[in-house]
């Protein structure tokens, strides 16, 4: 395995074996770790001195089920702090499979306005990867949809692409790395935390992977590992979310859409409602029926990347029967939908594309827009003017640049108080004071207001893994703290977080997670190292945050959410602050 | 007999004919109805049903209903 510098000062390379401190690590495990140990905690994300890190899981790239996830890291642009963001691609498995444990773009080329793409092959004769600087500027400043056909006719369509959009050429901090999904659509998203700029910023525009000839993912101990991905495997086909036909393949991530709506905690016209009365119309159900009623036949979702046996990615389509967008996730369909009070599916889809398209990141665009739209500049509900906005937002208009900037960026220049965002980066689909322990997650994890870090939503509201009341303040300190220690691991696997739903209610596939990663690494690890080994993350991440000057005073909650009584159950989030000091105190 | 309103979700909408998955219906059940009872009385599969809601807030299968609450059934779902 090695670890690959792009120095992008003189576009030169160096490959170096794993340190050995690094050999057990993946994904989150591996972003977090060299962020940690090379990025200057009080550099300027967008400077000379942050570093871009890719990394696999450590099971990506095997025949593990659900595990071509790869993870992007660095000083995120957006919160300030350290940031970790994955995707699901065949970007991951290619990467896994040259060997390749991390990636870390390094240094800024001088000259302004010129971008590079950088060619990973393997270079069979050496027996390693090779790396390529290409001039990227005639994909610039434009739609990804129009620029990814050119990048697989330049590099063959075995290629997986990663790259960034307008949004982080114009640097702003709600910009993301597309990735390729299946159909080469530029769909894929490490969204969260600015990290488009981070990567434009080092005048990177692509990372195009063919590993052809690549030799693959070396396993320890390949009968532990097929056992290990057996009972997974079973575990996902076996649970009513996870298997196929199930909820996730039948209605995809929107429907979480009507259980929210129904828990009252469907963040609605920016965060003053947790009902909307739209929801119906744009939840997974009515992707589903609307599909079906204009294809004429019922479709079920496909794999965002190789190897998934979820398949949760949906397709929308206009009325003439034509391809509008994939994939309209359930956080993509609240931001860009019940947060803006917009109820109809093809302004959400057309927004959805178009974030595809600038290389933006859905939530923080919805959540900006809403801000926007509390502000007056458009009437919430608008699906024609927000259109609109996203629009000025890819051309680089003040007002997008505004928008862009983010949401608190965005409630800052409008003066604003109702803005959601926890260290800068916006809530997703959960309401705090509908969802205490979720709450409790965006307020404490390292990553700014983040779902993905400790989804507590699963006991509190989906009676998975649990069943926790959401509307009490009670035992969530714990309860988000061992979800965020475990899901820390999980992202460092390099599966899909989605995997949880099952292994959280069967444990047969929890151990199997646990037995795929000794077989691929020859550890001894147990189901409970999980947490213990998370946590070790989480406090690495932990002490770079601290280092760059966000210590436990930014672990709080928007201060409107402890005054305002939110519908319909009139509740205030009521977690106190020394209960949130305990979520890292007692780590 | 009590009037109460319920909305079915997701795949448990395969069950009620002619009904739109999430759109609300007035029922006429017994006084003391339970939530099961209701399951029953539509005829969804129990081990389908996971989650129910009254009024908003989760609630056991055996929580006796009152007139006029709005009953929301889930099967197991999540997302994210």
């Amino acid at each position: 395995m090695w670890i690959l510098r792009l120095n992008m000062n003189d576009r030169t390379y160096r490959l170096s074996e794993v340190p050995e401190a690094y050999k057990n690590l993946g994904g989150r495990g591996t972003t977090s770790t060299i962020v940690h140990d090379e990025v200057p905690p009080l550099c300027h994300p967008l400077g000379p001195n942050n570093k871009l890190v890719f990394a696999p899981g450590i099971v990506t790239g095997t025949a593990a089920p659900t595990s071509a996830r790869v993870s992007a890291g660095a000083k995120s642009w957006l919160t300030g702090g350290i940031k970790e963001s994955n995707a699901g691609s065949s970007w991951a498995s290619y990467f896994a499979n040259m060997q390749i444990k991390a990636l870390i773009v390094e240094g800024q080329p001088m000259e302004k306005g010129k971008y590079w793409i950088t060619h990973l092959t393997w270079d069979d004769k050496a027996g390693k990867p090779k790396a390529e600087f290409l001039p990227a500027d005639p994909y610039t400043g434009k739609d990804l949809y129009e620029v990814f056909p050119k990048v697989y006719e330049q590099f063959g369509t075995r290629a997986a692409i990663a790259g960034c959009g307008v949004a982080g050429e114009y640097g702003y901090g709600n910009s993301g790395i597309a990735f390729n999904d299946l159909g080469k659509r530029p769909s894929r998203y490490s969204g969260r935390g600015g990290l488009g700029a981070v990567m434009a910023s080092r005048r990177l525009k692509f990372i195009v992977l063919d590993s052809k000839g690549a030799p693959g993912v070396p396993i320890a101990n390949q009968g532990l590992f097929d056992q290990g991905a057996k009972k997974l495997a079973e575990a996902l086909r076996e649970h009513a979310i996870t298997k196929p036909k199930g909820g996730l393949n039948t209605y995809g991530t929107a429907v979480l859409v009507n259980i929210m709506n129904e828990a009252g905690g469907l963040p609605t016209r920016n965060f003053s409602s947790g009902r909307f009365e739209g929801a119906a119309k744009i939840a997974g159900e009515a992707i589903f029926e609307g599909v079906k009623n204009r294809l004429g036949k019922e479709v079920y979702n496909h794999a965002c990347s190789p190897g998934c046996i979820i398949q949760c990615s949906n397709t929308w389509y206009k009325t003439d029967g034509t391809e509008h967008t994939s994939c309209v996730e359930y956080e993509s369909d609240w931001a860009l939908g019940a947060n803006c009070g917009i109820d109809s599916l093809d302004d959400v889809a057309e927004m959805v594309r178009l974030c595809n398209a600038y290389g933006l990141d859905t939530i923080e665009t919805g959540t900006a827009l809403a801000v926007a739209m509390e502000a007056g500049v458009i009437p919430f509900g608008d699906g024609k003017k927000a259109i609109q906005l996203v629009h000025e937002m890819g051309k680089g208009t003040p007002m997008g640049r505004i928008l862009g900037g983010g949401t608190d960026f965005a409630g800052r220049a409008f003066g604003v108080t109702r803005v959601p965002t926890v260290k800068r980066q916006s809530m997703p689909a959960y309401e705090p004071r509908a969802v205490k322990g979720m709450g409790v997650t965006y307020a404490t994890t390292t990553m700014g207001a983040d779902h993905t870090a400790g989804y507590t939503i699963a006991p509190e509201i989906l009676s998975v893994g649990g069943k926790v009341d959401p509307l009490s303040p009670e035992g969530k300190a714990a309860l988000s703290r061992g979800f965020q220690a475990t899901t820390a691991f999980i992202d460092s696997t390099g599966h899909c977080l989605f995997i949880a739903f099952a292994i959280l209610d069967i444990a047969s596939g929890f151990e199997g997670m646990m037995e795929e990663c000794n077989g691929v690494l020859g550890t001894n690890w147990k189901s409970e190292d999980a947490a213990k080994i998370g946590g070790e993350i989480l406090r690495k991440e932990r002490a770079f945050n601290e280092a760059a000057g966000i210590g436990k005073e930014e672990d709080r909650i928007p201060e409107f959410m402890k005054y305002e009584p939110l519908p319909p159950h009139n509740q205030v989030f009521d977690v106190s602050d020394k209960v949130l000091d305990s979520v890292y105190g007692e780590l | 007999m009590m009037r109460i309103r319920v909305k079915v979700f997701a795949t448990l909408g395969r069950h009620i004919a002619g009904g739109v998955t999430g759109a609300p219906f007035p029922l006429e059940v017994p006084d003391a109805t339970t939530i099961a009872d209701l399951v029953r009385q539509l005829n969804l599969p129990r081990e389908e049903v996971k989650v129910a809601f009254v009024n908003g807030r989760t609630r056991p299968l055996d929580w006796p209903l009152q007139p006029e609450d709005e009953v929301g059934i889930f099967p197991p779902i999540g997302g994210g």
